[in-house]
């Protein structure tokens, strides 16, 4: 699968996603979806344009962004590995991987960019009998071992580089 | 003739290269000159078996796995087209024993139809149960569902047709049906399987709540760790509206019924139906305090029914087979049937549906097969990330909710996720604390402190300090999480840390006595 193409920000474009989605109840998470679809991440211009379009204050809408785990702040700077740490991928072995990579690769969890590659901590992918599994660009990685776990990362590394 | 070959296009079937499979078997078949037909279906819930191809011969179907791309040209070798002998054939799907042992009502089409043909779905008894409400009045149609004795399989176990008579008797001009989604436990994946491999029933069990409701509205609310489900999921609503049974004039005379799905953005908290609510809105998914009840003022502060996925895919069975049909199975007050998820390490995990009453241990020994690494099992979590750790002294316990609430235990959302002996209980302990942290809304302090506090002191006791005391601390803040939390997240947290330490205090000793298996 492709990666997925972001576009710098533009307010003109982000103005007008806001816009298209400002009529539905319970605009906000469709817009912050649709923003970070187009941009990588919810740019800070962001803010005011949705508070003013949906007639409620920036802190609110500021207030939203933070408590999701999903909305970044920032453009991304390579791709994400989402790698599962929950209890039945740890059953099978997850903190193993996670340990293998952070030693082996000097791989940050959840800390930043790093090869052009981020690897962040999920709660649950839902495939619970087929871990250590990984989610990447809208694709689930099951039955990893380090070996897996490793190609993933080299290939999203490499697509990042190139 | 063209062969009709069915290959899975869940995302666990995925996850372990389905897709390579479909290639590799249209580019061997077109090689060979031999005509075929891939129909990409659901998955049976045999995971360990995926990727699972089954071939249509006189009128059965005979399956092969697990499948990877590079067995394709033996397979065909071994005439695999006419369901010929090879080391990967397991004979006909239906005779396998995982199959055979099951009673399923909710899963009957699962793994067998393509998802989004809405012409296999009514071939196999789909849109039955909406026509047949659509003949009773919403009054008649509240009733089957009180009978049938049906649970919220959300968590919570509450009588479905209690909430749905509330929301019924609710006075108001704009009423919602929300559906929870949001699968966020660790061990579950029942939600996921529904949605991508039978969506337009879980579309019909939404058409026929909001018919019994009075809702003009409804909700999907589906966690963004699932692309797969989305996908199909969004197709399926739009073809449902297509041929109209949801929509404008939905339930005739102009009634009409809009249905919506709508992205979460990875808060587990937003499993929480309040929480949810509030997200839907468009804010932070804090919890709200009950009353108001949703069933009274939901979303919007309008009247709305909030259900789990599996809640409302079992209702088009229990319209078209009436619910005493459906009550005919179970055990005491648990009635019908449980998708059970079996996951981690686990030799044969996957999904089984059956009467409640089943034992833990038929599930894990006889579909199960034990762990995947071979060892004893020493632990079972069932229920999710709030719910007890048993030993396997307790296999015999049936699953029922009533019975596992007398033994400190939760059937939750019916995930069981298996562990062996080399499981670290004090880690797993201090885990439960953690991640209640990590996805605590922050509105009452037992949880959103109490946790860190939590993980700390555990931690403590994994280093071997102050064991005594820290382990007195643990129970103390166990209590306040307990009667202090706004919502079950912070108020069943003690319940995995205390079962782990209650029923494995050797892996809370001083580290020369612990005794697991490194
Ligand atoms: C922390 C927490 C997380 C929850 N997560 C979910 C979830 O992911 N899916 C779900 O259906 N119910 C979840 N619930 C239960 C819901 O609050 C609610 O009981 C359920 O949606 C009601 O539907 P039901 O009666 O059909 O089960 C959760 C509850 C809590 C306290
Ligand atoms: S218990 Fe935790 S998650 Fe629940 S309302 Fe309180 S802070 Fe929020
Ligand atoms: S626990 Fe990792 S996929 Fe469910």
């Amino acid at each position: 699968m492709s990666m997925s193409v972001h576009v710098a920000w533009d307010e003109g474009v982000a103005r007008e996603l806001i816009e298209e989605r400002a009529g539905l109840e319970g605009a906000m998470l469709p817009i912050l979806h649709a923003l970070q679809k187009k941009f990588g991440y919810v740019d800070a211009r962001a803010v005011a344009v949705i508070a003013k379009v949906l007639n409620i204050s920036r802190a609110e809408v500021f207030g939203t962004i933070s408590f999701y785990h999903d909305f970044k702040r920032q453009p991304p700077m390579g791709g994400t590995i989402k790698l599962c740490r929950a209890e039945a991928c740890q059953a099978r072995g997850a903190e193993n991987l996670a340990e293998h990579l952070e030693r082996v690769h000097g791989v940050k969890i959840d800390g930043g960019y790093r090869n052009g590659v981020s690897v962040e901590t999920v709660y649950c992918l839902g495939n619970c009998a087929l871990g250590p599994n990984a989610l990447h660009d809208g694709e689930i990685f099951g039955r990893l071992d380090a070996q897996g776990l490793e190609d993933l990362y080299a290939s999203v590394a490499r697509k990042t580089g190139e | 003739m063209t062969a009709r070959v069915f290959i899975p296009r869940d995302a666990a079937a995925l996850s372990v290269g389905a897709n390579s499979v479909a290639e590799a078997i249209s580019r061997e078949a077109n090689a060979r000159g031999e005509a075929i037909e891939i129909v990409r279906t659901g998955s049976r819930g045999m995971l360990w078996l995926e990727p699972l191809v089954e071939i249509e011969t006189s009128g059965r179907r005979i399956a092969y796995g697990p499948v990877a791309a590079r067995d394709v040209p033996s397979l065909f070798a071994a005439r695999l087209l006419r369901g010929g002998d090879h080391a990967l054939r397991l004979g006909p799907t239906e005779d396998l024993d995982w199959m055979k042992r099951q009673q399923r009502l909710t899963f009957s089409r699962i793994g067998v139809i393509d998802p989004l043909s809405l012409d296999d779905y009514c071939a196999r008894d789909g849109l039955k149960g909406l026509k047949k409400a659509l003949t009773l009045s919403p009054a008649d149609v509240v009733d089957q569902v009180l009978q049938s004795g049906l649970r919220g399989r959300g968590g919570a176990g509450f009588p479905a047709g209690i909430k749905w008579k509330t929301v019924q008797g609710a006075q108001a001009e704009r009423k919602y049906v929300v559906c929870n989604a949001d699968e966020g436990d660790s061990g579950t994946f029942a939600d996921r399987m529904v949605m991508e491999g039978d969506p337009f029933m879980l579309i019909e069990g939404m058409a026929i709540a909001a018919y019994a409701v009075g809702a003009s509205k409804g909700y999907i609310y589906l966690r963004s760790e699932y692309p797969h489900a989305a996908i199909t999921m969004e197709r399926a609503i739009h073809l449902a509206e297509k041929a109209g049974w949801i929509g404008n004039d939905a339930f005739g005379q102009g009634k009409p019924f809009h249905l919506e799905l709508r992205i979460g953005a990875g808060a587990y908290i937003c499993g929480e139906e309040t929480s949810l609510l509030d997200s839907l809105e468009g804010k932070r998914g804090m919890v709200r305090a009950k009353p108001p009840l949703p069933a009274l003022s939901g979303l919007f502060g309008r009247p709305t029914l909030i259900n789990n996925v599996l809640t409302l895919a079992a209702v088009p069975f229990i319209l078209a087979e009436g619910g005493n049909a459906y009550a005919d199975y179970g055990m005491g007050r648990s009635r019908g049937t449980l998708p059970i998820q079996l996951g981690g390490n686990i030799l044969r995990g996957g999904l089984i549906e059956r009467a409640f009453g089943v034992t833990l241990r038929e599930i894990i020994e006889d579909f199960g097969g034990g762990t995947a690494s071979g060892r004893p099992v020493r632990a079972v979590q069932v229920g999710g990330p709030l719910g007890a750790y048993l030993s396997e002294k307790e296999l015999d316990l049936p699953l029922d909710y009533e019975t596992l609430a007398a033994n400190k235990a939760m059937l939750g959302h019916g995930g069981i996720v298996v562990f062996d002996d080399t499981a670290d209980m004090a880690k797993m302990a201090r885990f439960a604390f953690h991640f209640c942290a990590a996805e605590s809304c922050g509105k009452c302090t037992p949880c959103r402190v109490g946790a860190v506090r939590g993980e700390e002191t555990v931690g403590k006791i994994i280093a071997g300090r102050d064991i005594e005391a820290n382990l007195a601390l643990v129970r103390d803040l166990c209590e306040v999480m307990t009667d202090g939390s706004l919502c079950a997240h912070g108020g069943l947290t003690p319940m995995p840390v205390l079962s782990a330490i209650d029923r494995f205090p050797e892996d809370f000793a001083a580290p020369a006595h612990r005794t697991a298996a490194e």
